[in-house]
């Protein structure tokens, strides 16, 4: 009896907080889902299952996967960019690793909105990089790097790629450097120590990098607007747009849930991995 | 068993739960609807000291110091709550309740769509005797004739704004924007929200920029995504930049927008195309909702006054259709902006937007699928 009070003593503030927070504006925004869109925004208190249905539309699912392609290769880039980053920041002597630290997580504070327009400076036709490019002689006529969808992922991966560096930096940091002796010791060549030692190590931290980039990506909406011209449509901006645009509060309910479904999928999936990579090496 | 009563089969039990859920949270909403827009008497001699006020406008559509003048004037407190677009006001003003706001700034089809739900107090005429200084047209309005439960605060026309070296010549269709010559590829851009990027089509074609038929919307379609490839990108907010960079040389504007490019390079230009455009116009209304409707029509009284609107024009390069506003404008202003110059009677050529109730689905749907073609 007192285990059970001491245990809800301690538990009581995280669930008070995960149930105000998370699980009522969940119920709120399912319940929004499974009512009709009122005239001029708003909802009918009319139940209907027509904006479940309305999710397997061809168009909405265009959007989807389009939206998965995007944030995947944003997420595929930001594990190439980002694995030897975070080996090169572990391997630095310490007082250089804060530095480093700083000069990636530095531009976090700065305003989302204004990085973003800043790489307009850069992708416009008359921006810096295609200046540099004619001013090099390599190109006569600029580029039209602008609103197309490689600047889309080139706006996702620099926002998010720190969310990538730092787990996968913890995770080379921790590591056991005995390891890669005994590999050297047993014959093994670096890249082999690598492949066989290190990278199984820090899978869990792909995982979650992963995750961390993934996620974010597909949900954002502002880079495909500024960056994409408006021109590609990711499941973002087509939420935003039903509550916003179209006054369509229910669809727009629906498709958030349907993100945040594919989200949890995601997440349960991180967990499970996690948790069987970490046992397979106690085993 | 159809897909569809699976999926209802399978909600039926949750649904019941979550509309008591949801009722209990979101309160009845639609209650104003039912109850027919009846005039409250008004006190024309009401204390207006007693009185405080919050606008919602967007953000530097009047002048700055218009409450603090007011305030001094009339002792009523004006509080100025900013919007960007008229469905993020127009979500407050829906959801149910009090928003608290007693004059909002919107364009006429969402007047129209609030006065439809009962949520608009009706204009006292004789409360607002400001009203005659307005043109003659400004209260034939398609949306709102007679101003009964709006008062228009600006207006003006959709058509092209160009760089006229850029273009080396002078577009006068949408066609121009839509099936641009060769060399304009790429430098184009057009409008992105709902109506604006349909109007262009469906102009073009000649309809109607308030066609509700389903025919008609799939050749609007047809048209826009044939477009698509053209474009530079859709643009609601800094096409003018774009056009004073060089980045673009033809875009979709609002007359007042281009202006704001003008400012910057006396080579552009605007023309309403000879397909006709359409008749926008921003209003003023008060909520039924509204504890301060004896203010709130002193506001917008005073907001009409000659000196107050010609502020209007003069920082926000939009027409008001106050004549005695407009009347006391500086020619050199419309000289260097020609598009100030366009008369009432000119716009009211043009076709004027309305609400499309249900339809507007439709219209969303379309920009959904040109945007993610």
């Amino acid at each position: 009896m007192r285990r059970t009070l001491e245990r809800f003593t301690l538990l009581g503030p995280g669930l008070a907080y995960l149930t105000a927070l998370m699980v009522v504006p969940l119920v709120l925004v399912l319940s929004y889902s499974l009512f009709q869109r009122g005239r001029f925004g708003g909802l009918v208190y009319e139940p209907t299952g027509e904006n479940f249905a309305r999710l397997v539309d061809p168009l909405y699912l265009d959007v989807v996967l389009t939206s998965v392609k995007l944030a995947g290769v944003t997420t595929v880039l930001a594990l190439l960019l980002g694995y030897p980053t975070a080996y090169a920041i572990a391997k630095l002597p310490a007082k250089w690793k804060t530095v480093a630290l700083i000069a990636l997580v530095l531009p976090f504070w700065t305003n989302f909105l204004i990085r973003t327009y800043a790489w307009i400076v850069l992708l416009s036709p008359a921006g810096l990089v295609n200046d540099a490019l004619t001013g090099w002689g390599l190109i006569d006529e600029p580029l039209q790097l602008l609103y197309r969808q490689p600047a889309i992922v080139a706006g996702l991966l620099y926002a998010y790629l720190p969310l990538m560096v730092l787990p996968l930096y913890a995770a080379l940091e921790r590591m056991d450097a005995e390891l890669l002796e005994a590999a050297a010791n047993l014959g093994a060549r670096p890249a082999r120590a690598f492949f066989s030692v290190t990278f199984p190590l820090t899978l869990p931290a792909v995982v979650t990098g992963c995750v961390f980039v993934f996620v974010p990506s597909i949900g954002n909406f502002v880079v495909p607007e500024l960056l994409g011209g408006g021109q590609t449509a990711m499941v973002g901006n087509l939420v935003r747009d039903q509550f916003l645009k179209a006054r369509d509060w229910p669809f727009g309910a629906t498709l958030a849930l349907a993100v945040v479904a594919l989200l949890v999928v995601l997440l349960m999936i991180q967990a499970w991995s996690a948790r069987r990579l970490q046992g397979g090496r106690d085993a | 068993m159809s897909r569809r009563s699976a999926i209802r089969r399978t909600l039926a039990g949750a649904v019941v739960t979550a509309l008591a859920l949801a009722v209990a949270a979101c309160g009845g909403g639609d209650d104003a609807a039912t109850s027919a827009a009846q005039p409250d008497a008004l006190n024309p001699s009401a204390d207006l000291k007693t009185q405080k006020l919050t606008v919602s406008n967007w953000d530097a559509y009047m002048p700055e110091d218009l409450p603090a003048k007011f305030e001094q004037k009339f002792g009523s407190r004006v509080t100025v709550t900013k919007h960007a677009t008229n469905e993020e006001v127009m979500a407050k003003l829906t959801a149910g309740g009090d928003s608290g706001i007693d004059v909002a700034f919107v364009s006429g089809p969402f007047a129209q769509a609030l006065a439809e739900q009962g949520l608009t107090e009706p204009i006292h005429p004789e409360l607002i005797p400001n009203l005659s200084n307005l043109y003659p047209e400004a209260s034939q309005l398609a949306y709102d004739p007679g101003n009964k439960f709006s008062v228009p605060y600006t207006w003006g026309t959709t058509g092209l704004c160009y760089r006229s070296d850029l273009t080396g010549y002078d577009p006068d269709s949408w066609n121009d924007l839509l099936t641009p010559k060769p060399e304009l590829a790429k430098k184009i851009t057009m409008l992105q929200t709902d109506r604006w990027l349909m109007l262009p089509a469906q102009k073009a074609l000649g309809y109607s920029a308030n066609t509700k038929n389903a025919d008609e919307m799939a050749k609007v379609k047809e048209k826009l995504l044939a477009a698509k490839p053209g474009l530079l990108a859709f643009d609601d907010t800094t096409f003018y930049e774009r056009l004073v960079s060089g980045e673009a040389a033809l875009v979709e504007a609002w007359d007042g927008w281009c202006n704001y490019g003008i400012t910057d390079n006396a080579k552009i230009k605007f023309t309403v195309p000879k397909e006709g455009s359409d008749l926008f116009v921003d209003t003023m209304v008060i909520l039924k909702t509204s504890k301060n409707k004896e203010a709130a029509h002193a506001f917008i009284n005073y907001v009409l006054d000659p000196e107050i609107h010609t502020w209007t024009v003069e920082n926000i390069l939009y027409k008001v259709p106050n004549k005695a506003a407009m009347e006391k404008l500086d020619p050199a202003l419309a000289k260097k902006y020609p598009n100030l110059a366009i008369t009432p009677a000119e716009l009211m050529q043009q076709e004027t937007l309305v609400d499309l109730g249900e339809a507007a689905t439709d219209y969303s749907r379309i920009v959904t699928e040109v945007a993610a073609s």
